[in-house]
């Protein structure tokens, strides 16, 4: 039996609790959501922070499947996407962002490996859309609007699909198979491939063949020319004309010992690198401006060069005379512009490919009553992405956008959402974003030094002399390594800090997955909880007293 | 058993055979025979199952019988003088704290100027810090209340304090019965504390206690120390019945029936007023004596009706308070507030004196006289302290300023003349 | 045998061992403090100022050494700040059985408790002593140096917030040099504590031979519990010297603490490390060196070695120095093969 204590000297234990210091407070710490840097800048609007999450812990296929609930193409993406993700990653603050693509790239191959198939549970909802072209905007389309349970028929103009991820991005960028894969296992969720089909008729399609939406995407394929004075006609070719030649299956297209590219984009270089594998022994970009200002991407550029490439900057083509090609130096104004100098070169070039850009061909759109083009032939859409024709929604390189396969495909999601919405008779809104989380709100010292993992690349003689692609996959080992790279910005990730650094046991832990709360009773608003939160979780706001 | 030993010695045996379990030893004269000899024994395995622990000071030493009292464990330390100033701190801390410690107190002077030898004055300086404090009048007494003093502790929650006079008795070699093992062990049962530092029940000792508390927390010391006021003559009682004699107990009265002029006393200095009152009542003066052996807590009843009958009352004490007198005497004058008995405060003994029969005798007399003074110096040097007293005047330097600055310029004009 | 999966062969964990948990590490290598079933040995509602590094560490400290005695611990208390939060009468914060006696005699008590312990037949009972920095390196340092040399069974820990902040921040023989406490004011040609000063009770404890010596920080969990949980298993006296930054002592703001205490370790002026029979067997290598002024600076116990226009360069050159031989002397980069 329990003997009596001494009064007051002897106290029981844990009586504490009677006294709740939480009336101290006069700011109270609040956990938070902030959106990550990467996640924001995602044009496939992808939740890449939840999906790497799953990554960390070695479970690829959920991170899988959340990464295909905004993205259908993961071995695509990882390859093409420029990863606008990896520029904004605070990681890139501290010591080098971390390897999104190349993870997602896993991710990829690991689903076609493993063979899963996406999980989605709509009921049919008994409607139709037709999506007009294969490339990714439609695929993505006719893929999300699939999940959402609706009937979808595309219409491909050309051959096969893919639009300019078959016809534009040469094969040791993207190894065709695994476009393929991608492509098969969104038609093997139902959707119905027509391909050698132009339509002319969008108006045709909803009254005769009873669409009850239609999703126009067909790109952005006419080569811009310039007129270059040619006292004897050389050899020209466009860009697109000689990407997608190397897809016809028939003789690739033949270039000459000498080539040179006018242009300064990533065509500019996927041609270049072509080129050189086709057996050109010069392979020259002209561009007339510099390499501050160029719109390709600053690795495609060292890869190019890395192959033998020769870029001459600061130059315009001045004049043809057969393999004379006479340019005009150029510098660059305190504008940023390009100048012309007066002086002049020549080089000697068998062939002159043009990578000017592309422009849309809106001829069949333009007899549809509504839609309004643009003057610069970008077809117009409204935030649902609707042009004027009501039911008639447009997306990817034919509508104002910056022209990449992940803003196709991220037109692609956006489209389909607001069609099923549309549909329901209902409008879609986005989630109201969260606050971003910036650099400042991370405490970096709970992260662990790590540089990112390089992917190896194929050697050079082989990039010089064949289609096999230039970038290694990760292993998984590297993957991992790499998933566990990411910061969480923004996000908890339950590293108890706030549980164990809290002087007052003011934080309860509410187990794994269900992150932790606040005990109000006790918590003296410190602050430390924030201070010392890793990933920037949570924030301090001050007490209504 | 009976035996021809050393005071000490016989304490440290009759510590032994109450089966502590932690011991705690600091060297100071004049205890140290004891913790010697327990220490002894336990080396060479005569008492088993106790830590004897050398530690640095007496302050650790009481510190290390807190934490192993406040852990259930029967705890003993001894020290003397200095010793227990140096640990007073713990020696409240213990009594506040309910911690049923027994020590030893071999009573010597306390310095400066440093001196050995016996005096009270150690026991006086932590009379009112909780504890309750025994004087033995013999070694036999002293034995048997260190027997008493653990049952007392142990049923109490209290730690006591056993006086006995250090030299006197700790370096005396007399006859003492010293108890065997179960004779000790019919007497006392084990340690069953009230609180205990356990992961079973862990509760916290020690707490702060503020205004709100704390009056009642000292009020329930006083408290205790009244319960023990009940206790003691119980436990003697049981004393008694086991080892057959008196021992223990809250007074001694001496002869005190009829008499008018009654000594009051601590400690060993008691048998030498039993051999003055002896030769007095021979002579036929109606004189007696009490011995005091609970001081703390303080028998204020059982001294007034043992006084009630007396004319003059004598306190012989082996302290001072300065600048008042006497500390027992006036702890008795509060005994015989009611009465109009003068007390007369005996300053004797102080750093070892001798305290003679003669010089007792004169005292008795003086006050059967009623001729003493309130408050007297027994033996003192009237000479050396009338010389001492003059001189320092001369030299005196502190005070009013203006005093001393006229001073100094006086000595500075002597010196200029010169 | 079967084969090792990327899951156990990839060592790299996110935050590592820097974050209190960390749902990627393996369970055993997880912290106490963060289970769900810690013991929080002291339990909310305690009195400690917002952002107390003691509350904090003693609640480490303890939570730890309990999992270690697998429950069976008592905790001896010295006066001081962490005695006086915890157990205002009527109520404690305590959770284990606690014992507070004085200011300068923790480690005496200790030892008796331990003794009595031992006597009882209760040794899987571990004792552990703690006390401020000021009743451990002044006011009680004669009982833990006995504690010390007759190798009694306690683990003394030591929570260091370099002054007597109970009484209201105090000089101790623990104070650095230049620091502003009450009894140091910033005044005079020489503000705050002088140099040549104070005392590293670390080292005073090694020379003792005590089987185990360590210092910690509460910025730094794992290695405080890794210390404490191996000085947990190791008999005889044991001491841990952890550093515990008091917010309203220092004059730094309440979420500070962590980060004080982490730029006290970056900067080298309070080394980690630990010994064993009075060798220094291991010290924790710096993770991101930063200047002293980066650990100064943020305290307002230092301001007046920050005055605008006048900063006191040659002090804090000092101070740099003091930190740069702390460095040299524990290794503390690592350029020399650990000993």
């Amino acid at each position: 039996m329990r003997k009596q204590l001494p009064f007051a000297i002897t106290l029981d234990p844990g009586t504490s609790l009677a006294n709740q210091t939480g009336s101290w407070r006069t700011e109270r710490p609040l956990y938070v959501d902030r959106l990550p840097p990467c996640n924001n800048a995602c044009p496939a609007g992808e939740n890449i922070q939840k999906w790497l999450y799953h990554a960390e812990e070695g479970d690829y296929e959920r991170a899988w499947q959340v990464l295909m609930e905004d993205n259908p193409l993961p071995g695509v993406m990882g390859r093409v996407c420029y990863h606008p993700c990896e520029t904004e990653c605070n990681r890139a603050k501290m010591d080098e962002t971390v390897g999104i693509h190349a993870i997602e790239r896993f991710l990829g191959r690991q689903a076609w490996e493993q063979k899963w198939k996406v999980i989605f549970d709509a009921e049919p909802s008994g409607n139709r859309v037709l999506v007009i072209g294969a490339g990714p905007s439609g695929l993505s389309a006719a893929y999300h609007l699939t999940r959402l349970g609706h009937a979808v028929t595309i219409r491909e103009a050309g051959p096969a699909a893919g639009g300019m991820m078959r016809f534009g991005i040469p094969k040791y960028r993207l190894p065709r198979d695994v476009l393929d894969y991608e492509i098969q296992r969104i038609l093997d969720m139902g959707v119905e491939l027509e391909l050698n089909v132009k339509v002319g008729d969008i108006e045709g399609a909803f009254e005769k063949e009873g669409f009850d939406a239609v999703f126009v995407a067909v790109g952005a394929h006419l080569a811009k020319r310039i007129d270059i004075p040619a006292h004897a006609a050389g050899k020209i070719l466009d860009a697109v004309s000689v990407l997608r030649g190397m897809e016809a299956g028939g003789e690739p297209p033949q270039l000459g010992r000498r080539v040179i590219i006018y242009g300064g984009g990533n065509t500019a270089m996927d041609v270049a690198r072509t080129a050189k594998r086709l057996g050109a022994d010069e392979s020259m970009i002209v561009y007339r401006r510099s390499r501050t200002e160029m719109p390709a991407h600053d690795f495609e550029a060292t890869e190019a060069e890395e192959e033998g490439v020769i870029i001459h900057w600061l130059r315009t083509i001045k004049q043809i005379d057969e393999t004379m090609v006479t340019v005009e130096k150029m510098e660059i104004d305190a504008d940023g512009r390009p100048q012309p100098t007066g002086e002049f070169e020549t080089i000697e070039a068998d062939t002159l490919i043009l990578a000017l850009g592309q422009d849309v061909d809106t001829a069949f759109l333009e007899r549809v009553p509504g839609v309004d083009i643009a003057k610069d032939g970008v077809v117009q859409v409204d935030t649902r992405m609707m042009t004027g024709r009501t039911g008639l929604f447009a997306g990817g390189d034919m509508v104002l956008a910056e022209r990449t396969v992940t803003v196709a495909v991220g037109h692609g999601k956006k489209a389909a959402r607001n069609i099923d919405a549309w549909l329901r008779g209902e409008s879609f809104e986005n989630p109201e974003k969260h606050e971003l989380a910036g650099f400042d709100d991370l405490n970096t010292w709970y992260y662990d030094d790590a540089p990112q993992t390089v992917q190896s690349a194929l050697d050079i003689v082989r990039r010089q002399t064949g289609f096999e692609e230039v970038l290694k996959g990760l292993t998984e080992d590297n993957a991992l390594y790499e998933a566990r790279r990411c910061l969480s910005c923004g996000n908890c990730f339950e590293c108890d800090n706030c549980y164990g650094i809290c002087p007052d046991n003011a934080v309860i832990k509410l187990g794994p997955g269900d992150r932790f709360r606040f005990n109000y009773d006790y918590c003296k608003g410190c602050g430390m909880c924030a201070a010392e939160c890793p990933c920037g979780a949570i924030k301090m706001v001050a007490e209504n007293l | 058993m009976l035996k021809q030993i050393e005071g000490s010695i016989a304490v440290a045996e009759a510590i032994a055979l109450c089966r502590p379990e932690v011991v705690c030893a600091y060297p100071i004269t004049p205890q140290t025979h004891i913790v010697e000899g327990v220490g002894a024994l336990v080396k060479s395995g005569a008492l088993e199952n106790c830590e004897f622990i050398n530690v640095e000071s007496e302050f650790a030493a009481l510190s290390v019988a807190i934490g192993a009292s406040a852990a259930g464990a029967r705890t003993y330390t001894a020290t003397a003088s200095q010793g227990i100033l140096f640990m007073a701190e713990a020696v409240y801390n213990a009594a506040g704290l309910g911690l049923p410690i027994v020590m030893t107190i071999g009573n010597r002077a306390i310095g400066a100027p440093i001196n050995i030898w016996n005096d009270h004055t150690d026991a006086m300086s932590v009379k009112d810090a909780g504890w309750i404090q025994l004087f033995a009048e013999t070694n036999q007494e002293a034995v048997d209340l260190h027997i008493q003093a653990f049952r007392l502790a142990e049923e109490l929650s209290s730690p006591v304090m056993v006086c006995m006079d250090g030299f006197i008795l700790t370096h005396a070699y007399e006859r003492i019965d010293v108890p065997t093992q179960e004779e000790i062990d019919a007497f006392l049962p084990p340690y069953d504390p009230v609180q205990v530092l356990d992961p079973v029940e862990p509760y916290s000792i020690g707490a702060m206690v503020g205004p709100e508390a704390f009056t009642e927390v000292r009020y329930l010391a006083h408290e205790k120390q009244l319960q023990a006021l009940r206790l003691i003559p119980e436990i003697g009682a049981v004393f008694k019945d086991v080892f057959d004699r008196e021992s223990g107990g809250l007074i001694h009265p001496y002869r005190t029936e009829g008499a008018e002029t009654i000594a009051v006393a601590l400690g060993s200095v008691n048998g030498t007023i039993k051999e003055v009152v002896d030769a007095m009542r021979d002579e036929g003066a109606a004189v007696g004596s009490i011995s005091i052996c609970s001081f703390r807590p303080f028998p204020l009843d059982e001294l007034e009706a043992t006084l009630a009958g007396a004319k003059h009352v004598v306190v012989i004490e082996k302290s001072l308070a300065p600048g008042l007198g006497g500390i027992l005497a006036s702890n008795v004058r509060m005994a015989l507030r009611e009465m109009a008995v003068p007390v007369y405060t005996v300053i004797a003994g102080l750093g070892g004196r001798p305290i003679t029969m003669a010089s007792l005798r004169g005292i008795l007399e003086a006050a059967a006289k009623g001729r003493l003074p309130d408050v007297q110096f027994l033996d003192l040097d009237h000479g050396a302290v009338e010389r001492e007293i003059l001189r320092a005047r001369g030299i005196r330097r502190s005070g009013p300023t203006a005093e001393n600055i006229l001073k100094s310029l006086g000595a500075a004009a002597v010196a200029g003349d010169e | 045998m079967t084969e090792e999966t990327a899951l156990q062969r990839v060592k790299f964990y996110q935050t590592g061992t820097h974050t209190v948990g960390n749902r990627l590490i393996d369970k055993g290598a997880r912290s106490v403090q963060s289970s769900m079933d810690r013991s929080n040995a002291i339990t909310s509602g305690h009195r400690a100022c917002q952002g107390c590094g003691e509350a904090l560490g003693a609640r480490y400290a303890l939570d730890a050494a309990m999992r270690a005695a697998e429950g069976q611990l008592v905790a001896v208390n010295a006066t001081g700040c962490l005695e006086v939060f915890t157990t205002p009468y009527p109520e404690t914060s305590w959770q284990i059985p606690w014992l507070h006696s004085l200011f300068g005699n923790a480690p005496a008590v200790a030892t008796g408790v331990a003794a009595a312990m031992r006597r009882k037949g209760r040794s899987e009972v571990k004792v552990v002593a703690q006390g401020g920095d000021g009743g451990t390196t002044d006011i009680g340092f004669g009982c833990l140096s006995g504690m010390f040399e007759r190798n009694d069974d306690v683990l003394y820990l030591c929570y260091d917030n370099e002054g007597y902040m109970n009484t209201g921040v105090q000089r101790s023989s623990a104070t650095p040099p230049t620091a502003r406490t009450a009894t140091t004011p910033a005044l005079g040609d020489a503000p705050g504590n002088v140099f040549g000063t104070g005392k590293n009770l670390p080292l005073i404890a090694m020379a003792h031979n005590i089987p185990y010596v360590a210092t910690a920080s509460v910025a730094y969990l794992h290695d405080l519990e890794d210390k404490v949980t191996k000085a947990m298993h190791i008999p005889g006296a044991r001491y841990i010297h952890i550093m515990v930054p008091c917010p309203l002592g220092w004059g730094t703001a309440s979420d500070a603490t962590i980060h004080i205490a982490r730029m006290a370790v970056e900067s080298g002026l309070f080394p980690l490390f630990e010994a064993e029979h009075g060798e220094v067997t291991r010290s924790n290598k710096i993770r991101r060196r930063v200047p002293v002024k980066d650990y100064l600076a943020p305290q307002r116990r230092f301001a007046h070695l920050f005055k605008k226009g006048q900063e006191d360069t040659t002090r804090i050159a000092r101070l740099q120095r003091m930190a740069d031989a702390n460095i040299e002397r524990f290794n503390l980069l690592g350029e020399r093969e650990s000993p």
